[in-house]
């Protein structure tokens, strides 16, 4: 499956990326937030420690702010960054 | 209801006349305006620029209203909220809330800041002295927007 990935604050200026497209293969478990930060953390150190680290990261699905276990499907549009500070 | 992204400045009178000539049956308007200080944490502070998540951030301060409007009796409300390079001094946002009485009015106003700091996807980064870096976000945010929940 294709998914669209975006990378917002300081995930986006670490791992040099903004968006990406991603194609997914299916591997028996269902792809869900926390398959993807795994799978993506294999690309090296800084993404390990971006995704996986000591940093909080939240995800959205969609423009829905979700949890690690939150399923993607075919064509979602996922996005990780850090806790907001707006206002 | 209006949401707005922005990089330019806004003029809070002009949009809270807008807000209050639209019915003639809102008697009480509260505003908030969110402004960059010159010191945080002990920094000083030169610059201030703020990324946003275009579309997800317009959703989530739609939502925010919906939610203030489904807990209290206001009649209107709105947000602008800008983005881009900004100077000590400079506004950041706005909140204006309309309803018939002020003690509603005055809670969702607060509660729309409250759930904007914690939810809304901006991010901001300040440069001081020694370098530029990423806000982190503050657990008394969470606080405040936690307490809505009790309450």
């Amino acid at each position: 499956m294709k998914i669209k990935l975006f990378y917002f604050a300081r995930l986006k200026e670490t791992l040099k990326y903004s968006t990406e497209d991603l194609e997914l293969t299916d591997s028996g478990d269902a792809w869900t937030i926390l398959k993807l930060k795994a799978y993506l953390a294999k690309r090296g150190d800084v993404w390990g420690q971006m995704l996986m680290g000591k940093l909080k990261v939240r995800a959205a699905i969609n423009h829905e702010l979700v949890h690690d276990n939150a399923p993607i499907a075919d064509g979602d549009e996922v996005a990780f960054f850090p806790p907001v500070t707006g206002g | 209801m209006t949401v707005r992204v922005q990089t330019e400045d806004f003029d809070a009178g002009f949009e809270i006349s807008q807000l209050r000539k639209a019915r003639k049956d809102i008697g009480a308007v509260v505003s908030f305006i969110g402004l960059v200080r010159d010191l945080n944490d002990g920094d000083a502070v030169s610059q201030l620029t703020l990324e946003h998540y275009p579309g997800m951030t317009e959703k989530s301060l739609a939502s925010i209203i919906n939610q203030a409007k489904a807990r209290w009796n206001i009649m209107d409300a709105l947000i602008v909220h800008r983005v881009g390079t900004l100077q000590p001094g400079d506004q950041i946002v706005l909140v204006v809330t309309g309803g018939a009485h002020r003690g509603e009015v005055f809670a969702a106003c607060e509660f729309i800041m409250d759930y904007l700091k914690t939810e809304a996807p901006f991010w901001k980064k300040e440069a001081t002295q020694q370098g530029e870096h990423w806000v982190e976000a503050k657990s008394t945010d969470d606080e405040a927007r936690e307490r809505w929940d009790r309450n």
